[in-house]
């Protein structure tokens, strides 16, 4: 609270990105977690809310007529701007916010203090609900080839990884620690993957510390371990995803990439998957791409390519369809590495087993990924996300990219998954929000250091819950688990900018009515008259062996059939228009009054419609204005009319108005 | 010259045919005066491929050992065919005599130049017969489902005989205090006379959208009295009308050295002229050109695509003819007044903007009849020269003449709408795509000839048989039905961000593998929508379900009086 030199703001403005028209006016609270502007006027109240660790950056603009404009970049891409009317005012909203957007500490992060409504017990239980034990099982370890190793348990070996790793059986300690003291932070070959149908698994590791010559004898034993652990296959592949020259250049600086000479059948592979500076620099071009107002269809396109997002989407997902290919079509074991193991490599063995494994591509089944391949794996979250104030170039979108190619197969195999975009764009909010713990610290250690499980709460079975708003009603689960290996399309033109997530908040880009929400609205009808049907039917077997009693009774009760006729099942209405009508003309759900802390700011609005019932249009003519007036390109766009001069009473022609 | 003279090879065995995705055939090759059939003979059950000449836009022929040998040891040859549907086909033909043959007929049987003569003169399916009604809707019929015009509009019949305007179709709905010699005079003033006639009446508050071709005021401002009546008519005095010219400013002030102009303020003083640039004619052929190209090379880098689509701009016109549209639809429902809207000729952006703001506005203009009625009135009747337009596609190498993919542009502005408005049409994407390839190349005569004058000439309605009474028959139709339509009486405003606008895949990458998985996507959304109207279909209601609960209540009811007992 120390942080907070102004708690409250009147006659703020909140500015309308997509249209400067629509103005709110209304107060601006600052309080330890968030802002809130609430916006006057009883009919259209809106609330606001944004929480202070997805504020990414708060900018102080040049003073205009109406006053102080203050813009607040999101992490999630939401973008607030906000006039204020006294210099200092905004002044003091600026600093305060600037620091507590900047948390120094762990302990001043949100899910620290957040405090929903459940006792202790349900806490802890919200820990429990993945249990990534039970994963390794599901994929059919431990068994005789493949173990869990005891000797990380106090992350002494390797302080990123997880305390339970498994390896070969046949691998012995020392050739463990032997290995780990050869690879860049210890993070030694351990499994990610298995495919129970051929044996043949994904591992992962770091870079080898080989330099120019150096090699390890434990190294060398490790992988010809993993290469045996799989009866099939008579060589491994070892995939370096960075490019070739990067990897060169780490040899200078004693690291490196495997010599095929020194491994005894090992085929070695690079994937030139561009590092973390490359994608942070890719991704701010992105959004500024995202964030042109009213751009001509050439601007966007050229920024889009400009860019390199796409491209970079791209070699991600090739990296992951050669791995995927190598395990279910070639049987062969694989083992990925990048730099330090944590970011490239995460991206490409999850994206793999994405393509590999259809359990993966239902809700519970990316949740776990996630805590497998990200979390326990020791995807570095709070460097990566910039949870706490830092060094600015440990930023990077690596996660971001991940959810992006999710998107993108999701886009081409629109019936085989059991999520839908909601639930990445959820993933992504609270990855950065901070509202749960799962996404804080760097790694397993760390957060066990933290007492992050006795302190927070889990984001999983909170997901869960609302399931429902997450599911693809296209899904088709078994011919899913037929298809088994999913072979994703690499030309270029398979690649789409997400504009759901770049542009998630600028709500007049998107389709008004929603094709999928549609769809399950009818399926879930479908299902309640399903099991309507079957309940009735269930009564009507037990009635009928009372018939014979009752036969006798009939009489007398006959008479009241037309009044009950409709009460269990209201098939009549079930299919009439205003079933469907409702949420879906004139956009998004409106969600103005948020409970603090129940719902994270994914769901708020900028601007709410006015009471959809009555005309839903209204809101969308309004941005309809916006829209055409100032859309055309180059010299003509402004309409340019003879209002005022006839340009036949002077020469200089009708553009001048 | 009869068409079989043309033919100098009919059938040829042995011929391998390729086509993207699917295993090579072999089989025997025809060629008739219309089509290239190919038969795979392997069983009983042959496999066969028809293709109508007139779909040809390209065909590439290569021959291997052209000189040197005798035709009988393996000299072969590979013709390539480029549809203009997009679909592009190999044909390897043993003995490069054949080979040659064929390409030539097909060659000359593909690029007729006479109406009579193309395949809809010859077309007769058993189930249709000639005397069936044709077309769907007619001015006199929209006048007379139109009472909102009934009192200050009429249907005037000055262009009976074609003579004042020859693009136009025989009856207009004109103003009604305005008579038929000043609709002469306007047409004088007006390039091609097409002077301005109603194109659409809002049905919720009666203003009018209008549309025309450039007034011929030339260089020397030249001005027509009854034009300026007759517009003056059309808002009636007191309020304020939109001239939309669909060109720029400084294009319209070039115009008028070429005898063309604009409607200045000082005679028109109570219209507001609003101009916005449109790309037409060769430009926009040769963006089509560049973007079947751009998708037609799987290998290139993702920068390369996205600089190639780019440069092809032609998403920049589906950008400009949806914005240019929805400031039409601006104009008449938000601020309450009739538009007027032309560029030059006034037959084809003009007739895009004109009917997508329909389309936008007007719910009657969303189902599979409305739409296709819309079409009929706005492009077909309204004289859009679809021979002219459509004579090649994106493939051919010939000369440009008049192409312009003008309708392509106005199905793909319709497409984005139907993805932003997923339940607000009634029909699917596959009525758009099978009009994208009637267009070209159709058994039926509805879009023959470029004008109703040419079509009652080449006696197309006496001789050919009606696309869109075909479509709308009810076996054929399901298959164009939006599963998820619900209608809304309400205007639908597409967002014309460029990050709302897509490139329309179900065309444009129609023949890849890419297009596959949403066919299944498409399939499971029926499947999904089908389960729920057995469910909750009336049949099911009145049927099943009804029957359960006529036994079940009784019971029911008798078991509540059991547990009491």
């Amino acid at each position: 609270m120390e942080h907070i030199r102004m708690p409250k703001v009147e006659n703020v403005r909140l500015v309308d990105r997509s249209s400067s028209r629509r103005i709110k006016v209304g107060t601006l609270y600052l309080t330890a977690t968030h802002t809130i502007f609430v916006g006057k006027g009883s009919e259209d109240r809106c609330e606001l809310w944004v929480l202070h660790s997805l504020v990414c950056n708060v900018v102080k603009h040049k003073a205009s007529q109406s006053g102080y404009p203050l813009l607040i970049h999101c992490k999630n891409f939401q973008v607030m701007q906000f006039i204020i009317s006294q210099e200092s005012d905004c002044h003091n909203v600026y600093i305060s916010l600037s620091r507590l957007s900047r948390p120094e500490k762990y302990e001043e992060l949100y899910c620290f203090s957040f405090n929903p409504n459940v006792d202790k017990a349900e806490r802890e239980h919200s820990w429990d609900f993945l249990d990534l034990k039970a994963e390794y099982s599901r994929m059919g370890l431990p068994n005789k080839l493949w173990h869990v190793t005891p000797i990380n348990r106090e992350y002494r070996v390797c302080d990123t990884y997880p305390a339970d790793l498994f390896v070969p059986q046949s691998v012995t300690l020392p050739v463990i620690i032997g290995s780990s003291k050869f690879r860049s932070r210890g993070r030694f070959p351990t499994l990610s993957y298995y495919c129970k149908e051929n044996h043949a698994t994904i591992c992962r590791s770091s870079q080898p510390l080989s330099g120019f010559s150096a090699r390890c004898l434990e190294d060398e034993q490790m992988l010809q371990a993993i290469m045996k652990s799989n009866p099939g296959s008579r060589f491994m592949y070892v995939v370096d995803t960075r490019p070739k020259l990067n990897a060169m250049a780490n040899r200078a600086a004693g690291k490196g990439y495997e010599n095929e000479d020194n491994y005894c059948n090992i085929k070695f592979q690079f994937i030139g998957i561009e590092n973390i500076h490359v994608m942070r620099n890719s991704q701010q071009k992105l959004i500024e791409v995202s964030a042109l107002r009213s751009p001509s269809m050439g601007e966007f396109l050229m920024g889009l390519e400009n860019s390199d997002w796409l491209r970079h989407i791209k070699s991600i997902m090739e990296a992951g369809i050669f791995i995927s290919k190598a395990v279910a079509e070639e049987g062969v074991n694989v083992l990925v590495h990048c730099s330090d193991g944590w970011d490239r490599t995460a991206q490409v063995c999850s994206v793999a087993s994405v393509l590999l494994d259809p359990y993966y591509r239902t809700l519970k089944g990316l949740m776990v990924l996630i805590e497998k391949d990200w979390v326990s794996f020791g995807h570095k979250f709070s460097h990566r996300c910039g949870h706490l104030d830092g060094e600015a170039k440990e930023v990077s979108p690596v996660i971001d990219q991940f959810l992006d190619c999710l998107w993108q197969l999701m886009e081409q195999f629109p019936c085989y998954f059991e999520y839908n975009e909601k639930f990445l764009i959820n993933i992504h909010n609270h990855i950065y929000s901070c509202h749960y713990g799962n996404f804080i610290c760097n790694s397993q250690k760390e957060r066990k250091d933290l007492c992050i499980k006795e302190k927070t709460h889990s984001i999983w079975p909170h997901l869960w819950e609302n399931k429902l708003d997450f599911m693809n009603p296209l899904f088709k689960p078994d011919q899913s688990q037929n298809q088994g290996l999913l072979r994703p399309r690499t030309a270029p033109y398979c690649f789409k900018y997400w504009r759901r997530l770049y542009n998630r908040f600028d709500r007049e880009l998107h389709p008004r009515q929603s094709e999928l929400d549609c769809l399950m609205t009818v399926k879930e009808e479908t299902q309640q008259l399903e099991e309507d049907l079957a309940l009735c039917e269930q009564k009507l077997a037990v009635l009928d062996k009372e018939r014979a009693k009752t036969l006798y009774m009939q009489k007398g009760v006959l008479e009241s059939k037309q009044a009950l006729w409709s009460l269990p099942l209201d098939t009549s209405l079930a299919n009439t228009p205003q079933d469907y009508i409702g949420g879906f003309i004139g956009g998004a759900p409106n969600v103005f009054t948020l409970q603090q802390g129940e719902r994270e700011s994914a769901e708020l609005c900028l601007f709410g419609d006015k009471p959809k019932s009555s005309d839903a249009d209204n809101s969308d003519q309004e941005s309809g204005v916006a829209d055409f007036s100032s859309h055309s390109s180059g010299e003509e766009s402004l309409p340019s009319e003879d209002s005022v001069k006839d340009p036949d009473s002077d020469e200089t022609g009708p553009n001048r108005a | 010259m009869e068409l079989s003279e043309h033919i100098k090879t009919a059938n040829v065995e042995d011929v391998t045919l390729r086509r993207p995705f699917h295993p090579a055939l072999r089989g025997t090759l025809c060629v008739t005066s219309h089509h290239l059939l190919f038969s795979d003979r392997k069983d009983e059950a042959s496999w066969q491929l028809l293709i109508l000449l007139k779909n040809i836009d390209a065909i590439e022929k290569s021959v291997e050992n052209l000189f040197g040998y005798p035709r009988a040891m393996g000299s072969s040859g590979t013709i390539t065919i480029k549809c203009k549907d997009l679909l592009v086909l190999q044909l390897e033909i043993p003995g490069m005599e054949e080979c040659l043959n064929i390409a030539s007929s097909i060659e000359a049987l593909s690029s007729l130049e006479s109406v009579t003569e193309m395949y809809p003169f010859f077309y007769r399916p058993s189930h249709l017969t000639l005397n069936g009604p044709w077309g769907l809707s007619s001015t006199e019929q929209y006048y007379k489902q139109t009472e909102r015009l009934w009192d200050r509009w009429r249907v005037s019949t000055v262009n009976s005989d074609y003579s004042v305007c020859p693009s136009y179709p025989s009856a207009v709905i004109v103003p009604r205090e305005v008579d038929d010699d000043k609709l002469i005079r306007s047409a004088r003033f007006r390039q091609g006379g097409r002077f301005p006639v109603l194109s659409y009446c809002h049905h919720r508050n009666g203003m009018v959208i209008m549309r025309s071709s450039q007034p011929l005021t030339g260089a020397n401002k030249k001005r027509c009295k009854e034009d300026e009546l007759l517009l003056q008519a059309v808002i009636d005095g007191s309020e304020l009308g939109y001239i939309i010219d669909l060109r720029s400013a400084q294009q319209a002030q070039q115009a008028r050295m070429t005898g063309g102009g604009f409607e200045s303020k000082s005679f028109y003083s109570h219209w507001k002229r609003i101009h916005r640039h449109h790309e037409r004619g060769k430009i926009v052929q040769e963006s089509l050109i560049k973007l079947v190209e751009a998708c037609s090379d799987p290998s290139h880098s993702v920068d390369r695509w996205l600089s190639k689509l780019e440069n092809s701009k032609w998403l920049s016109h589906v950008h400009s003819a949806l914005s240019t549209a929805g400031l039409v639809v601006e104009c008449v429902e938000r601020d309450g007044h009739s538009v007027l809207v032309h560029g030059s000729e006034g037959t084809d952006n003009t007739l895009l903007v004109s009917s997508l703001a329909q389309l936008i506005l007007d719910p009657a203009s969303r189902t599979v009849t409305g739409f296709l009625c819309l079409l009929e009135r706005e492009w077909i009747q309204a004289g859009h020269p679809f021979q002219q337009r459509c004579a090649h596609s994106a493939y051919s190498h010939a000369r440009l003449k008049q192409e312009c993919p003008i309708f392509l542009l106005l199905l793909d502005c319709v497409w984005q709408v139907w993805r932003q408005f997923p339940l607000a049409l009634e029909f699917s994407e596959a009525l758009l795509l099978r009009l994208a390839q009637e267009v070209y190349a159709s058994n039926y005569g509805t879009f023959l000839c470029n004008s109703e004058q040419e079509r009652c000439a080449a006696g197309v309605k006496e001789n050919t048989h009606c696309l869109f009474q075909s479509l709308l028959r009810p076996d054929i139709e399901e298959q164009y039905l939006n599963p998820l339509y619900e209608p809304t009486d309400l205007a639908i405003w597409p967002s014309v961000h460029p990050q709302s606008l897509q490139l329309w895949t179900g065309l444009f990458l129609r023949w890849t593998e890419y297009a596959q998985n949403m066919e299944e996507a498409r399939e499971e959304v029926w499947s999904i929508v089908k389960e729920h109207h057995e469910q909750a279909g009336p049949d099911r209601t009145n049927n099943t379900l009804s029957t359960h609960c006529d036994t079940l209540t009784p019971f029911e009811n008798l078991m509540d009086e059991l547990t009491i007992l």
